[in-house]
């Protein structure tokens, strides 16, 4: 099974969300559920129809394993919650295909909220 | 997927969309074009003359950093003959606003600006969680609102300067024009688009980053690594605010035009006469002598409210009566100090940078 290792960091205030902690490092298999289901193991795909890691279902994740408090702050739908900048490896994540993007190893991903005080 | 190329000098990687054109562009033509636009807008609108004395009124998170930043570098790559100042102001919330003061003071250093941090307890005798320790969290908002924009305006006036700018966005304005539209407040509808504002006798506002959205002010500050404080204010959240900004939120994701096009749409609106002659004439206020449109301004009556244990008397019509029957405020009443815009000299020796 094979498997991707990537950098999270969060700001603009989400890191509250998240342990109040900015920088993550966390390890995905390169392939998983079609339908971003978290609570199947990785060892227990055959039978599961699968797709390669993309940042949708990195979003699932980081909503379903690491976020503490308030999911709705962080998500909406299947993306984020609109107001939360993404950046891939320093790039806009609309520049890259959103959710669509297949995470490759060792990818940065940025998470920066827009939404609290100026 | 093959990374595109920036739609300005087809040169570099493309980082950012924007979202106010959907142009493709590198880092450094966002860094320029972002900069020249707020050129632009100080330009077009005649915001600044030479000489100017110019508060930022800094409160440690994005907008205002950002806006220090890059005023500090138009004022030198264009010579605008400015002299910028960071004007703070210390609601005494703990746990929120003493460590937003700490960016601040960052700044200070990092800009070579000089600082001066004025707080609600020195000015009216209460800080915020006082406050709320005797109101509570409901309508706290109010007097954080009402006090912050007096404190403003009378820390520029210590300064001696001519000019309070701050850093509302393109956001923040459509978020207003929003409000304002739902709560059917003509008089700030016709005001809240204009890039500067200015009462009688106090000093010029200006909103520098009018046409500049949240997006490209957060993108700058994490492209440029500029120190920033992001944290929710531990008091209740201005929920109504709130609902038009999530609502602004989510027409900007269907469509990122749509903040720009509500600003247009705001500074579209006139008002017809018959209404503008309803509105009310602005005094001074008998008490403190700051702008207001009755005998005592907002700041005045709801730091009466305070000192009389009466605090809701400030927010209702109903409990205003209440106060008023008990018989005029005592002799040694706290008030504030009187308002004496414009001086000619500093009235206070300002924390120097090093």
């Amino acid at each position: 099974m094979s498997t991707i290792s990537l950098r999270i960091e969060f700001g603009g205030g989400l890191e509250l969300l998240f342990s109040n902690k900015r920088q993550h490092t966390l390890t995905l298999s390169s392939a998983v559920p079609f339908d971003n289901n978290t609570k199947i193991a990785p060892d227990m795909l055959s039978g599961v129809e699968t797709k390669p890691a993309d940042v949708e279902y990195l979003l699932f994740y980081l909503r379903d394993i690491l976020l503490q408090e308030r999911p709705e702050l962080f998500m909406e739908d299947k993306t984020v919650r609109p107001g939360i900048l993404v950046l891939i490896n320093n790039t806009d994540w609309e520049l890259e295909g959103e959710g669509e993007y297949v995470l490759q190893n060792n990818d940065e991903i940025v998470f920066i909220s827009t939404l609290h005080g100026g | 997927m093959p990374s595109k190329v920036c739609a300005l000098c087809e040169k570099s990687k493309a980082i950012l969309k924007r979202p106010k054109t959907g142009q493709q562009i590198c880092r450094d033509c966002f860094f320029y074009v972002f900069e020249t636009e707020v050129h632009n807008t100080i330009t077009q609108t005649n915001l600044f003359s030479r000489g100017d004395r110019v508060a930022i009124g800094a409160s440690g998170g994005k907008d205002s950093t950002v806006l220090a930043y890059v005023l500090k570098a138009l004022n030198e790559r264009y010579d605008y003959g400015l002299h910028l100042f960071l004007l703070s102001i210390d609601e005494g919330i703990t746990g929120y606003r003493d460590d937003s003061l700490e960016t601040v003071k960052r700044n200070q250093q990092q800009y070579d600006m000089p600082l001066k941090i004025l707080s609600y307890d020195e000015l009216y005798g209460w800080t915020m969680d006082r406050i709320v320790s005797q109101i509570g969290k409901k309508n706290n908002c109010t007097f954080c609102g009402v006090f912050r924009r007096q404190a403003l305006d009378r820390g520029a006036a210590m300064l001696n300067v001519d000019h309070i700018v701050t850093g509302h966005n393109a956001d923040d304005i459509a978020e207003t024009v929003l409000m304002n539209i739902m709560r059917g407040d003509i008089a700030r509808l016709g005001r809240c688009t204009s890039i500067v504002t200015q009462g009688e006798d106090t000093i010029k506002r200006s909103k520098p980053f009018k046409y500049a959205y949240e997006k490209e002010i957060v993108m700058y500050a994490y492209f440029k690594k500029l120190d920033y404080f992001s944290t929710e204010c531990i008091y209740s959240p201005d929920a109504y605010r709130g609902h038009a900004r999530t609502f602004l939120k989510d027409l900007e994701a269907a469509r990122p035009s749509a903040i720009i096009d509500i600003i247009h749409s705001g500074e579209a609106f006139e008002i017809r006469e018959e209404i503008k002659a309803t509105q009310k004439v602005q005094q001074t206020c008998k008490r403190c002598g700051y702008m207001s449109s009755n005998d005592l301004c907002k700041a005045c009556t709801l730091l009466e409210g305070l000192e009389r244990g009466m605090a809701s008397s400030g927010i209702t019509d109903r409990a205003r009566k209440r106060l008023d029957a008990e018989g005029p405020p005592p002799g040694n009443l706290r008030t504030i100090p009187f308002f004496q815009p414009l001086s000619g000299n500093p009235t206070v020796i300002i924390e120097a940078s090093t």
